[in-house]
């Protein structure tokens, strides 16, 4: 890779991935969409959809996270089971669809393969307005499309290891001893990684 | 509340997200998170990695009646339990849960020294414990084998490295031997989770050690 080889290539992918971002957007507002119909009138249409689209991808990440396929098929169908009861407690102006369903899933990974409780942080006191803004939404809805194409265009080696600290189940030394890479290497890699993320996210 | 100077590590954000800590550090991490806004909006991003994570992988093939048995599971899941109403009091809730109450309802065990702890039950990979330092007094001298997060949630205390006042939380390693001491005024209660026995550094310390259990 020459000197200016990074920059160069995200340069030319600039305007392509602005385009990019304007359609993952307008998906990421329709699941939102599809959230508020399941809530508001138990749509099964829009339940459809969202499981077509998330459903195999719960199924996929658990795997990876070591749980067999069977059980890894009985744990995507309850996760989106939540999805359908929990749709009231849903705010696009805090995740996007894609972001609250890895919440599910993670949370259902550490009660099925740990068998533990899983602390989670007080909620917020409600404001005066129950019903999010949708310029909030909005905007919430586009930094997650922009981390979402930074995290495809981290270079390999970052990547790699920040899918295997979500995957695998492994805390750093763990992912040292799995990749017979330094922690020290694997701390600064995971770290520039973040760095770029944090970056797109501003 | 004053402003919190000590926060969580990306270390920690990032595990907290991916599911990968221990219980204990856990409900560390959820209890401070409750108490500071700085980290929940980074943990927001953490978790937004893991979902951008999920979704860039091949999607598995499903069983071929899986969304059928899917809507089933919803006709005939039970209704959502009930959230249990947050008590007024020094705990955020993550910690009311585990101890069935607020401060009042502790039970507390002595330790020497004045200091009293309460472990609370978690999975056995790391242990976490509440504990009453009354003001002006010091915890013994110790160093650590793992990582040994310190939530201040009641008072402060200063160590060899500065002061931990509400709502900090400190994040030592093999590195630091310190002598925590409350400050004088206020009775610090902390909650302290680690993946290692601590290593109290004097003989009187270390028996005591082995009868309660820290």
């Amino acid at each position: 890779m020459g000197l200016y080889g990074p920059d160069q290539a995200r340069q030319s992918g600039a305007a392509g991935t602005k385009r990019l971002n304007q359609t993952d957007t307008s998906k990421r507002m329709m699941w939102v969409a599809h959230v508020v119909a399941i809530r508001d009138r138990q749509d099964r249409e829009a339940f459809a959809e969202l499981f077509a689209h998330f459903a195999p991808r719960v199924k996929s990440f658990l795997m990876k996270s070591g749980t067999s396929p069977d059980m890894a098929e009985e744990c995507a169908q309850d996760v989106m089971v939540t999805l359908w009861r929990k749709a009231a407690m849903f705010d696009p102006a805090k995740a996007s669809v894609s972001t609250w369903i890895f919440t599910i899933a993670r949370n259902r990974r550490i009660d099925i393969l740990r068998k533990q409780r899983r602390p989670e942080p007080e909620d917020l006191p409600w404001g005066p307005e129950a019903e999010p803004d949708q310029a909030d939404a909005l905007a919430l809805q586009q930094e997650t499309s922009k981390l979402g194409a930074a995290l495809a265009e981290l270079p390999e080696k970052q990547r790699t290891l920040i899918e295997k600290a979500y995957f695998g189940d492994l805390s750093h030394s763990e992912i040292a001893e799995q990749t017979g890479l330094p922690l020290g290497t694997i701390k600064s890699r995971i770290r520039l990684a973040l760095e770029r993320l944090r970056h797109v996210m501003k | 509340m004053t402003k919190i100077k000590h926060h969580l590590t990306d270390a920690l954000l990032m595990g907290y997200a991916a599911g990968t800590l221990p219980e204990a550090f856990n409900l560390v991490v959820a209890t401070h998170i409750s108490m500071c806004d700085d980290c929940r909006a980074a943990l927001a991003e953490f978790d937004a990695v893991g979902g951008e994570v999920m979704m860039a992988t091949d999607a598995a093939d499903l069983a071929e009646d899986s969304l059928a048995a899917t809507l089933d599971k919803i006709a005939n899941a039970p209704a959502a339990p009930k959230v249990r109403p947050r008590e007024s009091g020094v705990f955020p809730t993550p910690l009311q849960d585990y101890v069935n109450g607020d401060l009042s309802a502790v039970k507390w065990r002595k330790i020497g020294g004045g200091v009293s702890q309460a472990v609370l039950p978690t999975s056995k990979d790391a242990t976490v414990r509440l504990l009453h330092i009354p003001a002006g007094t010091a915890v013994p001298d110790h160093g650590h084998r793992g990582t040994e997060l310190t939530l201040v949630l009641q008072g402060a205390f200063v160590d060899e490295t500065d002061r931990f006042g509400a709502g900090d939380v400190e994040v030592a390693n093999e590195d630091l031997n310190h002598t925590p001491v409350a400050e004088p005024g206020m009775d610090c209660i902390c909650l302290a989770a680690t993946d290692a026995p601590l290593r109290f550094n004097g003989l009187m310390p270390r028996i005591v050690q082995r009868f309660v259990g820290i």
